[in-house]
């Protein structure tokens, strides 16, 4: 399309936007609610990774090592592990900080304190606490400890490893797992399901506003104009309802969270809402930016050329 | 430069809107087609600008066989045909002006020739006054005269007027047929139906007469005969 053309086409098609007012209006509305809908999943996602995460940084295992064990074997176990992919941090124990946690733990139990005394030595093995990304890497974690079972043994020939504590807690980290595993996938379908619902409504309201231009369309082409002139300007006309939906969402979403972090951020439980939105400002843009311009340009596209396929 | 040939319509609900109607037009020519409500003479006009495909026959501008045009070319044709309708068929959003500015855009011509033939045009259908008003704004004669201005403007070959007169009071017609009158004295091929019977008479040219989807009469100089 020539300059001259494309100047024409968004002349006409800004100048239809204003000059129907109510029919722009309403556009831009269902537009806005649908935007809305997309950009609140963005956020609910965001909260639902956080707090999963959150849940997930209290999943670990602990590997507690017999007292004969050296620090030098215990360390060798803890350079082998840290180099697994499914690992995500390794914290080492010793013996006497065991010992010490232990006696803070039970300060106030004098009785279980004096039978520790009595006992002459620390009867307390070292141990790792072991977080792994996923839950569902623990089972490989374990099964690694367990398989590896030669390596672990000490000079003496002795087990190294006196017990690991991931058969007791497998149930809640299977649990747990498939509890993750679902509400995120329940969350995509929500997600999915609602855009879809709004991208319908949109693209329906869209069709609307040029049905009842649909006259005018006729006398378009009976005058001679080319397709690009009739479709052209209700694509600017869309794309500029996009585009201001776009706008007011983004404004609304920075006011709004910003408005819930000051004043009802315990809803979120430690979810910096502004703060998320904030640091993903430009994707959340762009994806906004982008549904308007799409959802507004297409709809527009598709439902002029209804009226021109005859 | 226009020709009809053994041109028949049947609609899918079995109406015979032409019976093997043959008609030629030449340049220059002021041509009015008449008839009954439904004798076939809107039919016709739409088969001359591609908006209707005939059952059988051809229909041809200059050398063109409308029939096998595409799309684009029937846009084509239609920039070089002015056209004039009962109901006016104004875009509603925009100005006066830029209705008559449209059919200038779509024919690719420049924003300085828009420019100076828009308000020329308008002068002389008299309303440059109402440039700036919207359709709504306007009287139906008004309204038929931006029509008639917005046909011109790309100083077409043929002006194809269908019933333009139907919803006017007489002064207003007189006003129309005057301005279409002038237009062909200007060499441009007019074509006009009406069932309007003084129109006709006041004009004692060529008078196609239209029954039932035939040609039954075709005059030189002929007067409204039912």
């Amino acid at each position: 399309m020539s300059w001259l053309s494309t100047k024409r086409v968004w002349r006409s098609g800004l100048q239809n936007f204003f000059r129907n007012g109510l029919v722009s209006f309403s556009s831009v509305v269902i537009m806005t609610i649908t935007l809305f809908i997309i950009t609140s999943t963005i956020l609910l996602g965001g909260f639902l990774k956080y707090s999963l995460d959150k849940v997930k940084e209290k999943v670990d295992i602990n590997v507690y090592f017999s007292t004969t064990a050296t620090e030098q074997e215990i360390f060798s176990v803890q350079k082998s592990l840290e180099v697994l992919p499914e690992v995500s941090s390794v914290e080492y124990t010793s013996r006497d900080q065991a010992l010490k946690d232990f006696q803070d733990k039970h300060s106030g139990d004098e009785l279980t304190l004096q039978a520790i005394d009595e006992l002459g030595y620390n009867p307390l093995g070292a141990s790792l606490n072991i977080k792994a990304k996923d839950p569902s890497d623990y089972a490989g974690i374990a099964n690694f400890l367990e398989g590896n079972s030669t390596e672990l043994l000490s000079s003496g020939g002795s087990k190294i490893i006196d017990k690991i504590n991931y058969s007791q807690n497998k149930v809640v980290i299977d649990r747990l797992t498939s509890i993750i595993n679902s509400t995120n996938m329940i969350g995509l379908w929500l997600a999915v399901i609602f855009i879809i619902i709004s991208i319908v409504i949109t693209f329906n309201t869209i069709r609307l506003t040029i049905f009842m231009a649909k006259d005018e369309i006729s006398v378009m082409r009976l005058v001679g104009a080319s397709n690009k002139y009739v479709k052209g300007p209700f694509m600017v006309s869309g794309i500029l309802s996009g585009l201001i939906s776009a706008f007011l969402i983004i404004v609304l979403f920075a006011v709004g969270t910003f408005w819930i972090s000051v004043y009802h951020a315990s809803y979120f439980v430690g979810f910096d809402l502004f703060g998320y939105y904030m640091s993903n400002f430009f994707y959340i843009l762009g994806i906004i930016g982008g549904s308007g311009i799409i959802l507004g340009g297409f709809s527009s596209y598709l439902a002029a050329h209804k009226y021109l396929k005859n | 430069m226009i020709v009809f040939e053994k041109i028949t319509k049947i609609y899918p609900d079995g109406t015979i809107a032409l019976n093997e109607a043959t008609v030629s037009i030449g340049p220059k020519e002021f041509v009015s087609i008449v008839g009954h409500s439904g004798a076939g003479k809107t039919t016709l006009v739409k088969m001359l600008l591609g908006e209707e495909k005939p059952t059988s026959g051809k229909v041809f501008y200059e050398s063109l066989d409308i029939n096998k045009l595409k799309k684009s070319d029937i846009a084509k044709l239609r920039r070089k045909i002015g056209t004039v309708f009962q109901d006016f068929r104004l875009l509603p959003n925009k100005t006066i002006y830029e209705n008559i500015a449209f059919a200038m855009e779509i024919s690719g011509r420049s924003e300085d020739e828009i420019h100076s033939d828009v308000p020329h045009v308008l002068e002389l259908v008299d309303l440059l006054h109402k440039s700036m008003n919207f359709p709504h704004e306007l009287s139906g004669g008004e309204k038929q005269r931006v029509a008639i201005a917005r046909a011109i403007v790309n100083q077409p070959d043929v002006v194809v007027a269908d019933e333009p007169t139907g919803n006017l009071d007489p002064i207003n017609t007189n006003e129309i047929i005057k301005i279409l009158k002038k237009i062909n004295d200007l060499g441009t091929t007019v074509i006009l139906t009406t069932h309007n019977k003084g129109v006709i008479d006041s004009l004692g040219r060529r008078v196609i007469t239209i029954e039932k989807g035939k040609v039954v009469r075709d005059d030189p100089t002929g007067r409204y005969v039912m």
